[in-house]
């Protein structure tokens, strides 16, 4: 990574408090192609924090709040498009789209209804599916004839996986074959009667793993109230 | 409306992760439009995908990958989102989104082709050429017709409701079937009941002992 861009990034926008700028250059400083760090920054982007950077990238237009949010989800989410593209090119392309629609679309991330690594997750699965053509018909929360959620708003909070740190630990506790299951679906793009095929098991197996993945996590996510 | 019958923990995963094709999408999304409950595993879902992503082994960007994006963004002006004047709540709409834009109407202006013994069906037309979507409207009392379909079914009710053995499916209601599964889903009496439906496409055999043996093996 070369040296000029963080210094230049902290030279202009006097006006971003100086905490997120402090955020941003740790960030840079540990965004180093060392696995061992890879852990650490997790750590120093908590949610929280993803959060307001990202809302100041929607209300001040904050380039260097941008910029660390560009610093940690760029290299993951070329990650996730090079698993299914296997094109280097496509991958950082589709990277990019990503980001861009991050930018874009940053006023419209609700923090009450989940956070910002599961919504930085949903655009790039979309922009993945634009890409290959796919259709995915969606609800929307405008029809008239949709029935809206009649939980209180602070109990919706609870389930809406506010906490990410929660979620993360509970992840954590998976056994390998059920967070093996979870990973073929979300980043190989498979169905799950395809990721019974390839790891050659029953149907009802994987079913099971899946079922029990999620128990695990609900259970940890209630575990709250 | 009390739901009780929702959407698999698999199915809901497939459509988290964006594996599912056009035609089981449309069910789900449906369903979901009217149950909050299965919005809110959906979300669990997606926020477990987001830890996935946290932690996921990151690709080296290439050196001007940054540049590149801040020279876009130099270039993009931001358009203030209107928030959309709510629409105003119509209690009457039986077919929520997507549905209602598929079918190009609600229940009252669906232009039903006749199935025989009082029966009416509206096929739905989709991009994805793996399933066959359609709505079903099965007279009061009578058992749902020409019910010998291949591989897996997903069936929302939208109107009236139906029994299967004992078990009563009302609006919002979903039932995931396959051909291991004997079923014989009935509509309750004094309604008529309309369903949403998802099937697999049957297979085209080419081979004409295949297609001979078919309805004896039941493939
Ligand atoms: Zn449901």
């Amino acid at each position: 990574m070369s040296l000029d861009i963080p210094l230049e990034a902290n030279t202009c926008h006097k006006d971003v408090p100086a905490p997120l700028r402090a955020r941003a250059s740790s960030v840079r400083a540990l965004r180093v192609t060392n696995p061992n760090l890879t852990q650490t920054s997790n750590q120093i982007l908590s949610n929280g924090e993803m959060a307001r950077l990202l809302k100041a990238v929607a209300s001040d237009r904050s380039i260097e709040a941008f910029e660390a949010l560009f610093r940690f989800y760029a290299p993951r989410v070329r990650s996730f498009m090079a698993m299914k593209t296997g094109d280097r090119q496509v991958a950082e392309e589709l990277m990019q789209e990503t980001m861009v629609s991050v930018w874009n679309k940053a006023e419209q991330f609700d923090p009450e209804r989940g956070n910002v690594s599961a919504w930085i997750f949903t655009i790039a699965r979309n922009i993945r599916i634009d890409f290959y053509r796919r259709r995915r018909p969606s609800f929307d929360p405008q029809d008239p004839a949709f029935v809206t959620d009649d939980v209180p708003s602070a109990d919706v909070a609870f389930e809406q996986v506010q906490d990410a740190a929660l979620l993360r630990q509970a992840m954590a506790t998976l056994p390998p074959d059920q967070l093996d299951v979870l990973k073929r679906a979300f980043f190989d793009d498979v169905s799950h009667s395809t990721i019974a095929s390839e790891l050659g098991l029953p149907l009802g197996t994987v079913k099971s793993r899946i079922r029990l993945a999620f128990e695990k996590l609900r259970a940890a996510l209630e575990g709250r109230r | 409306m009390k739901i009780n019958h929702h959407l698999s923990d698999e199915l809901l995963l497939d459509y988290a992760a964006g594996n599912l094709t056009e035609g089981w999408s449309l069910v789900m999304a449906t369903h979901m439009a009217l149950c909050p409950s299965c919005r809110r595993r959906l979300s669990a879902m997606e926020g477990a995908a987001g830890a996935l992503l946290e932690k996921v082994e990151p690709h080296d960007v290439p050196e001007d990958s940054w540049a590149r994006m801040k020279q876009r963004l130099e270039g993009i002006r931001i358009e203030e989102v209107k928030p959309k004047p709510a629409a105003p709540q119509k209690d009457a709409l039986v077919f929520p989104e997507p549905l209602r834009s598929y079918v190009g109407a609600d229940l009252a202006d669906v232009k039903w082709q006749a199935l025989g013994l009082g029966a009416y069906h509206l096929r739905i037309e989709t991009a994805d050429p793996t399933t066959q979507v359609r709505l079903l409207r099965i007279p009061a009392g009578k058992p749902v017709p020409e019910h010998t379909h291949v591989g897996k079914e997903l069936t929302l009710v939208l109107s009236g409701s139906f029994y299967d053995g004992d078990e009563l499916f009302g609006r919002g209601d979903v039932e995931e079937a396959d051909d291991s599964l004997l079923h014989t889903p009935k509509a309750s009496p004094g309604e008529d009941c309309v369903c949403l439906a998802v099937t697999e496409a049957p297979l085209k055999f080419s081979s004409w002992i295949v297609r001979l043996i078919q309805p004896i093996l039941k493939i």
